[in-house]
């Protein structure tokens, strides 16, 4: 667990007091320090959340007050009345669905490298992790060219397919599965199961930390994804929550409360979601084995 | 007994996927870099005509794209430093108490990671805007301002790594986190009977057992900052005057903007070379560290 407790076990020799002392003190002070460095960090949401319920005179008021001195959800109301709102949250769950795919295909490639030998392993996962040193931005122009040529432009496919599979996902899963018995693997095979059903039955079950973490992830960049979206989809029918609202800014006169509560709808879903499963987050990156 | 596709059928989907948008790619830009390929030619193939090296000529005399180069060695050499000192420093202290209250401390910090890059640009425009933002406000009551954050070009690089660098801290400071749980227990001890204090603890046991995660964090911190793009996008368009465009950006503005695919995918090329030494330069350089 933590360094302060075992820091704490040898107190009971008097030459250790000072020890004892620090460390009394010190949590305390760090937890000031991380307490002001934390609300500075968070500032930003509460802000955002703050001037989205008020009205627009007091949103762009110098001073600003920072608490808001009449209430209103008119541009929350506003904002699903206006904007295509329905229509671009489908969407934007559409590509989170499809992103699930690519994490099967990630959970299916881990316990592949990690419970097989096979001709070729070797090379084949060095060249997967290659792809992870590969900078996304400098692929962004001819894997455009690339899903052109495939006719995938202004499809929900062609949005979800660039960032499909990760190698730092499959990483992770062959990390995480090189952990499972080989043992109970061969059981199941000798109790006659097969490939699929080893796959789903036993691999996947035992696997729940590093999914949780995956699942997790893959919903908050499917969410949140911005510039495939942008790029492959000219149709507005295929918008994206985050492009919706990226053109959005561009269209209404200056309206902070109204701008506001389009960031408060991209943000506080996700915000759900994490604080539900945060504790998987960190947990699946310290059990992945990345020390 | 079992199958000998199996392995293959399992890899297959997931490494094909990396090899179509991962590798395949480069190799695309390569022989695109040698075209003058445009909207005409995306549509009519025949209209495409290889011009042999002529885009790296232009793109070496291009000022615009120099000045994108100086910026994003700018965004390298502010942002990423100030990323792993922050994160590995917060996750130190994060790490000194397992209580519920450094739990939700920890949350707070990851936050600005999980937020879209649309909301992240709502947010900061308006924290930045120069009539009535809060910053500016807050500058005032010191005395302070008022600040052109976005609009000074020689302030909105700093302006725009700022809130890279509040977006960038999270995840890096998680991954700390995750490696300091994989310290010894005993070594800490050991150290604590030896009656060092903590700071030293730190320093001389601490910091060499994280060593795997700080080169993980720094050359993937370092690619991610090569290739800045995501905040100067939102936040400015590269603006003003070129003043925050990134090579990313200047690639996106010439390849999407411009419809220049060619001209665009000289630049990808050039921008992945760059990215790959960088990074070979490091992990070779922690090779001879570990050694000696």
């Amino acid at each position: 667990m933590s360094s302060t407790e075992t820091l704490a076990r040898p107190v009971v020799t008097p030459a250790a007091t000072p020890a004892r002392r620090r460390r009394r003190r010190h949590p305390w002070v760090t937890g000031v320090v991380l307490s002001v460095g934390a609300l500075a960090t968070a500032f930003p949401f509460a802000w955002m959340i703050v001037s989205a319920l008020k009205p627009r005179r007091e949103s762009m008021a110098y001073p600003p007050h920072l608490l808001p001195q009449q209430l209103t959800l008119q541009y929350f109301t506003q904002l699903v009345q206006q904007l295509d709102f329905g229509r671009y949250l489908l969407n934007t769950l559409a590509v989170v669905l499809i992103s699930m795919v690519g994490l099967l295909l990630m959970a299916m490639a881990g316990y592949g490298f990690a419970k097989f030998t096979f001709r070729g392993k070797e090379p084949i996962f060095f060249l997967v992790l290659t792809t992870m040193m590969i900078p996304v931005q400098v692929t962004m122009i001819p894997t455009y060219l690339i899903l052109n040529g495939m006719g995938l432009t202004n499809t929900l496919v062609g949005i979800a397919l660039p960032t499909l599979v990760s190698a730092f996902g499959v990483f992770l899963f062959r990390q995480f599965m090189t952990t499972i018995p080989t043992e109970v693997i061969e059981a199941a095979r000798i109790d006659g199961a097969g490939e699929g059903r080893i796959f789903a039955r036993i691999v996947l079950p035992m696997s729940r930390p590093i999914l949780a973490v995956q699942v997790v992830l893959t919903f908050i960049t499917g969410w949140n994804s911005f510039l495939w979206p942008l790029v492959i989809a000219s149709d507005q029918n295929l918008y994206t929550l985050s492009v919706g609202i990226a053109l959005l800014n561009q269209q209404v006169a200056t309206n902070p409360s109204l701008q506001m509560a389009a960031a408060s709808l991209m943000v506080v879903p996700v915000l759900v979601v994490f604080v539900v499963f945060q504790r998987h987050i960190v947990q699946g990156f310290a059990l992945s084995g990345l020390k | 007994m079992r199958p000998r596709a199996t392995p293959y059928v399992l890899v297959g989907p997931a490494t094909l996927l990396l090899l179509a948008f991962g590798v395949l790619p480069i190799l695309v830009a390569g022989a695109v870099s040698l075209t003058d390929l445009d909207a005409a030619g995306l549509g009519d193939v025949s209209r495409v005509r290889g011009v042999g090296l002529a885009n790296y000529a232009e793109l070496f005399g291009d000022a615009a794209f120099w000045q994108a180069m100086r910026n994003t060695a700018f965004y390298v050499v502010v942002g990423v430093p100030s990323v792993v000192v922050i994160s590995l420093v917060i996750a130190l202290l994060l790490n000194r108490s397992q209580s519920r209250f450094f739990r939700f401390l920890r949350s707070l910090y990851f936050l600005p990671a999980i937020t879209g890059i649309v909301a992240i640009a709502l947010v900061w425009g308006y924290l930045y805007n120069t009539q009535f933002g809060l910053v500016n406000y807050l500058l005032s009551l010191v005395g302070l301002g008022p600040v052109p954050w976005l609009s000074s070009p020689g302030l909105v690089k700093v302006s725009v790594a700022l809130v890279a660098i509040w977006r960038g801290t999270g995840l890096n400071t998680v991954i700390f986190l995750a490696a300091l749980q994989g310290v010894p227990k005993e070594y800490l001890e050991a150290a604590a009977l030896d009656g060092a204090s903590r700071l030293r603890t730190t320093w001389s046991v601490v910091l060499p057992l994280l060593r795997f995660a700080i080169l993980f964090v720094t050359v993937t911190t370092v690619i991610a900052w090569l290739q800045f793009f995501d905040e100067a996008f939102v936040l400015t368009k590269g603006g003003p005057l070129g003043a925050s465009t990134s090579i990313s950006l200047f690639l996106f503005q010439q390849g999407f903007a411009g419809a220049r695919f060619g001209y665009a995918s000289a630049g990808s090329v050039v921008l992945f070379v760059v990215i790959a030494v960088i990074t070979v330069l490091q992990l070779r350089g922690r090779r001879s560290d570990v050694e000696y």
